[in-house]
């Protein structure tokens, strides 16, 4: 069943429109910041924008830091949201169930695969980026050797090898799939309330956009820690000398949690649910 | 094969589904027949575990459904609510995936059974264009083919022929018999009268939720006990068999008669000529139209 699912996903044009897309804002970007050659000022803009334009290696993390706000959490939620409600509104939930799959195989199965694409989008988007930034901004400094990046300047003013850089830039891959598993959650368990994707998608960015605004509130302070997007941006901290596991590890557990519950609650709602659609 | 005692489905307010004790034999091509709404889909989806039933048990292949559906499933086939398939795949790619999905479909001879399927159902020649460029009957093929996949013993069809044109209805049947005969069972549901008079071998008729009849179709169609009569002389007629005639009708009669061969030589020996003669039988319309109360998508004004 989880090859069936990834072989659906997979097969789908809108997986590679969705990542297309993904690719597609930060290539923008960097032409933009190419030709101008005008950095945001430091402090505004997404985060590495400024160091970028020094140091091309370091424009998948600027990349990651453009998409991840909106960009990918909104293709997530969309494919989350999809993954019952669409099945369910096409009609073809019902011949999965009969064939049969058991109701926990198919949350499983749905889960595994947009852990998929969360890692394709990203991949993808990380192999673009890297590429537009060392063809438009170099690798920095005198030695212009195409593929060996020199050492780029951490945000805290420290140098990191190329090999300590792949090192964060994986780990921001794991942040940020985790990260985006917690949104999966939310719109999966949308998605098994409603026969209507667009409905649980929807649902899911309402949830997002709401703690993100929450985030910024100083009167919500008291539940800042819990809300789901107030980590998102922790990855950054992988790119610190020394690196900062404070907020990183409160991240992953606030992920954790919202994955548990929602999961678990759309399992037990999806266990005992008729199927009529 | 299927048994049901007191199954009953609410919802909300509604019953859906009233205190129905089904009953399906082996070796059966059993109908179900009722307008739209009375249940039948319902009933169907309560049969595969889709939908939970408030109350009653339901047994299907002799192991309880839900409890062990999963036990079940692997050897029915089955279709609900007309067919559906992935519109931007393939007909076959679709079988492919939908039998990978599951137990009981061996992944080596697949592309075989595939294959078979689809030439069973008359789509042997479907090249690579997706599910959203089939019509309706392709599509209805296209799901009954998914249905027969793994030679099932059972097979559960909703309005199997639905989208289907004369040529078509009348190959899916010629199908469905020929499935029934090399061993497996076949429970349909439908609300064409003519489809299930020609397939099937029991008739259930459902009403409002309510199973209402239940009975083999030689039974129900039984001779009445009256002869059919057209004649170009029915003065005569009812003349020579005196109280014998219950209704007129122009040339055609009514007669109270067991043995319509006997009363036709009685006729032909008085010199009267016969038309046509035959045996009174009840038409399943007939049947369906005194079981039920009325259409239940009609809304009538308060």
């Amino acid at each position: 069943m989880i090859l069936v699912e990834l072989s659906k996903l997979f097969r789908r044009p809108r997986t590679y429109v969705l990542a297309a897309l993904l690719c597609a804002l930060p290539i923008i970007v960097a032409i933009v910041l190419a030709t101008s050659k005008l950095p945001p000022p430091p402090g505004q803009g997404a985060a590495f924008l400024s160091a970028v334009l020094n140091n091309g290696a370091l424009y998948p993390a600027a990349a990651i830091a453009l998409v991840l706000p909106i960009f990918l959490p909104v293709a997530t939620a969309v494919l989350a949201g999809d993954s019952v409600a669409g099945e369910a509104s096409a009609g073809t939930l019902r011949y999965l169930l009969i064939r049969p799959v058991s109701r926990t195989r198919v949350l499983v199965a749905k889960l595994i695969s947009l852990i998929a694409f969360v890692l394709f989008a990203i991949a993808a988007v990380l192999i673009t980026s890297f590429l537009t930034g060392i063809g438009l901004f170099g690798t920095g400094g005198a030695t212009q050797q195409i593929g060996l990046p020199a050492d780029v300047t951490s945000l805290s003013g420290a140098a990191i090898t190329p090999a300590g850089l792949a090192v964060r830039l994986l780990a921001t891959v794991g942040y940020v799939t985790v990260s985006m598993l917690g949104v999966a959650a939310i719109a999966l368990f949308f998605s098994t309330l409603t026969d209507s994707a667009l409905g649980s998608a929807m649902g899911a960015l309402a949830v997002l956009v709401t703690s993100q605004v929450l985030v910024t509130l100083d009167g919500a302070a008291a539940i800042r820690p819990y809300l789901p997007t107030r980590y998102w941006l922790a990855w950054i901290d992988f790119f610190r000398d020394p690196v900062l596991w404070r907020d990183i590890e409160r991240g992953i557990g606030v992920q954790l949690v919202y994955l548990v519950v929602l999961l678990g609650a759309a399992w037990a709602n999806f266990m005992t649910r008729d199927v009529t659609s | 094969m299927i048994r049901t005692e007191g199954l009953t489905k609410r919802y909300g307010k509604l019953l859906a589904v009233d205190g129905v004790d089904l009953d399906v034999r082996a070796g059966d091509r059993y109908g179900l027949l009722g307008p739209n709404g009375s249940g039948k889909t319902t009933l169907v989806r309560m049969l595969l575990g889709l939908v939970f039933a408030t109350s009653g048990r339901i047994e299907v292949l002799d192991r309880p459904v839900p409890r062990r559906v999963a036990e079940v499933l692997p050897y029915v086939g089955a279709m609900v609510e007309g067919p559906a398939a992935y519109a931007h795949l393939s007909g076959r790619t679709n079988l492919m995936l939908n039998d990978a999905a599951g137990p009981g479909g061996p992944r080596r001879d697949r592309r075989k059974r595939v294959g078979e399927a689809l030439e069973r159902v008359g789509l042997a020649g479907i090249d690579r264009r997706p599910v959203k460029a089939y019509s309706l009957g392709m599509r209805q093929r296209l799901g009954l083919a998914s249905a027969l996949l793994r030679k099932p013993r059972l097979l559960i069809l909703d309005e199997p022929t639905n989208g289907l044109d004369p040529r078509g209805i009348r190959e899916i049947r010629d199908l469905l018999t020929e499935v029934n005969e090399a061993g497996t069972t076949v429970f349909l549901s439908s609300h064409l009268l003519a489809e299930v008079e020609a397939l099937c071998t029991r008739v259930g008729v459902m009403d409002r939720g309510r199973l209402v009849v239940q009975e083999e179709l030689a039974t129900l169609r039984a001779p009445t006990g009256r002869v059919a009569l057209r004649t170009t002389d029915p003065d005569r007629v009812v003349a020579l068999l005196d109280g014998g005639v219950l209704h007129r009708d122009g040339q055609r009669l009514l007669i109270r008669h067991t043995d319509a061969a006997e009363l036709n030589a009685t006729l032909v020996g008085d010199g009267i000529r016969v038309e046509e003669i035959g045996p009174e039988r009840r038409s399943l319309e007939q049947v369906v139209l005194d079981a039920t109360t009325g259409s239940s998508d009609r809304v009538e004004a308060p």
